[in-house]
């Protein structure tokens, strides 16, 4: 589906698409919003802010259950944008797309229902030292209620993960191995394929965190090969509360419910129920319906941006990127790979001598909106020896702008604390 | 920018006072906001009725050293009931400067350490708001 060929297109042009961003155009302490924060969250175009206020205007009622157009409306509204967001990562059944509230959701769904059938004392589940905290304390709470053993994929001091440990850990047959396709700290894109090969010619299975990869990159679940999938919504153009699990149809079938309510049943007897089929078995409950219908439109979004071209320009940002900051910030230091061939839309760094968290309070006074903390990845700054980092993160709508304004600011920065030349 | 990084913040921050190691405190307490990366070890000695010394060592933002090192300078050489007096929102005042709710931790970060200090030398025993 998203290898079909494309006419040759012209490289997206941010400074157009930002009019489809309508937040984008504000000022911040009298300055232009410079927003350099998508890793943490994406700004939402127009269609998604108006398809979820249409849905509460014309269509709003709960789904599934009523006999009546409103009801009907709704469902066909949410049902639809499963077949949206399959396209989009290339599943090729839209019943295999599991709503949850986020990727953390998604990634506990696995933990409890495939996790506290499958895995028992000994087991050993392989994730890697980049993780964002999302794809490890699950398991960690998994692997203290069975006592089982996490082993991690130690990555390189620019940000790589470590193939020949990983091989070795491979020999220990793990049951899981579950990694970040992109990590959201460093950037680093990890080459899921060949893993994904390697793990499942061990016996194991794979779940991938995509949460930084869906946003950036074109992503065919199919051509992955993994068993599990997930992702965010409102990292990916969407709305807060939605998010994705796909999984491989028969694991999906095989597994227990989640969590047990409404919609995830057929029958219900006083002391005994059967399960709804997919997607629905594992959906209790009323659903975030217009998070999920901004979801449909958000992935529509995308696919009509081509992800090819918009991993292109994040791939040119940061090239851009790691280009300037040393060369307008004398003194910077930049993390991560060093080839933006393996690098998504993440620039972290520090300003020697100034904590991250001055960095981005004196960079807001200028209007250029960055994170600084350690990301959700404790162990990943332990294992660089880093108390915290700033991080400035691309989208659709970033411009050499953007960049640039960074830059300015960090000037600013190391003027007001005397560091740098 | 001036309402938060002004001169005397960012001196505090790049000359701290009382920064170092004291040789037999009465009680030393490491304080920590693991979100942000701030770490302070604070120590104190207690003689005659006197906080006789104070010191911090530790690294983080300019708003937690600069509190540190005002604070420890408007302690030291004071009568322990003038201490344990010391309310938070008299750390803010010595701040001068407005503080956000979310640089607020930063700010709290040594006088959360201080409340422990007086906790473990019998000053003032720790209530759920300072702890």
């Amino acid at each position: 589906m998203t290898t079909e060929t494309r006419p040759a297109r012209a490289p997206l042009d941010p400074a157009g698409l930002r009019a489809d961003f309508p937040i984008l155009d504000q000022e911040v302490f009298g300055h232009p919003l410079v927003y350099l924060d998508s890793a943490a969250s994406s700004q939402k175009p127009t269609a998604v802010i108006e398809a979820m206020d249409a849905y509460y205007r014309h269509d709003n009622a709960n789904v599934h259950r009523g006999i009546y157009q409103l009801s009907e409306r709704a469902t066909a509204a949410y049902e639809g944008a499963r077949a949206k967001v399959a396209r989009l990562i290339g599943a090729p059944d839209p019943r295999t797309i599991i709503w949850t509230r986020n990727a953390t959701e998604a990634i506990n769904l696995v933990a409890y229902s495939w996790g506290r059938r499958i895995i028992g004392r000994g087991d050993v589940i392989v994730l890697t030292e980049m993780e964002h905290h999302a794809n490890l304390v699950p398991w960690q709470i998994l692997a203290q209620e069975r006592d089982a053993d996490l082993e991690f994929i130690p990555i390189t001091d620019d940000g790589i993960l470590r193939q020949d440990v990983f091989d070795v850990l491979l020999r220990l047959k793990p049951k899981l191995v579950a990694f970040t396709h992109v990590s959201n700290m460093l950037g680093t894109i990890n080459p899921v394929e060949e893993m994904t090969r390697k793990a499942h010619e061990a016996g194991a299975l794979v779940l991938v965190d995509g949460a930084q990869a869906v946003p950036h990159l074109p992503v065919d679940v199919e051509a992955i090969g993994c068993d599990f999938y997930v992702f965010s919504g409102h990292k990916a153009l969407g709305p807060t509360g939605s998010g994705v699990l796909w999984g491989r149809r028969e694991l999906l079938e095989a597994m227990p419910p989640f969590m047990g309510g409404g919609d995830m049943i057929r029958e219900v007897h006083l002391r005994r129920s059967e399960w709804n089929e997919l997607p629905w078995k594992f959906e209790a409950g009323t659903p975030d319906i217009s998070a999920q219908i901004g979801l449909g439109v958000a992935a529509d979004y995308l696919v009509e941006l081509g992800m090819d071209r918009l991993r292109d320009h994040e791939r040119e940002l940061v090239g851009y990127a790691l280009e300037v900051l040393p060369r307008e910030v004398p003194g910077i230091e930049l993390y991560g790979p060093a080839d933006p061939d393996v690098r998504g839309g993440v620039v972290p760094f520090n300003i020697p001598g100034v904590h991250p968290h001055d960095v981005a309070q004196v960079l807001d006074r200028f209007g250029v909106a960055i994170r600084a903390g350690h990301h959700c990845a404790m162990p990943l700054h332990e294992r660089l020896d880093l108390a915290a980092t700033a991080r400035a993160s691309f989208q659709c709508y970033t411009t050499t702008d953007d960049i640039d304004a960074l830059a300015a600011g960090l000037r600013e920065v190391q003027r007001l604390f005397g560091a740098g030349a | 920018m001036d309402d938060l990084y002004r001169d005397y913040i960012l001196e505090h921050y790049r000359r701290p006072h009382n920064f170092g190691v004291l040789e037999a405190p009465s009680a030393s307490f490491e304080g920590a906001n693991p979100l942000c990366g701030d770490r302070i070890t604070m120590q104190l000695t207690v003689a005659d009725g006197l906080v006789s010394e104070v010191g911090f060592t530790g690294r983080g933002c300019a708003i937690s050293q600069a509190s540190a090192s005002l604070l420890t300078d408007e302690i030291k050489g004071k009568p322990v009931a003038d201490v344990a007096g010391f309310a938070a929102t008299d750390l803010l005042d010595l701040l001068g400067i407005e503080i956000s709710p979310a640089r607020l931790k930063c700010a709290m970060l040594s006088f959360d350490s201080l409340q422990h200090l007086l906790d473990e030398t019998g000053i003032k025993p720790l209530t759920k708001e300072s702890s």
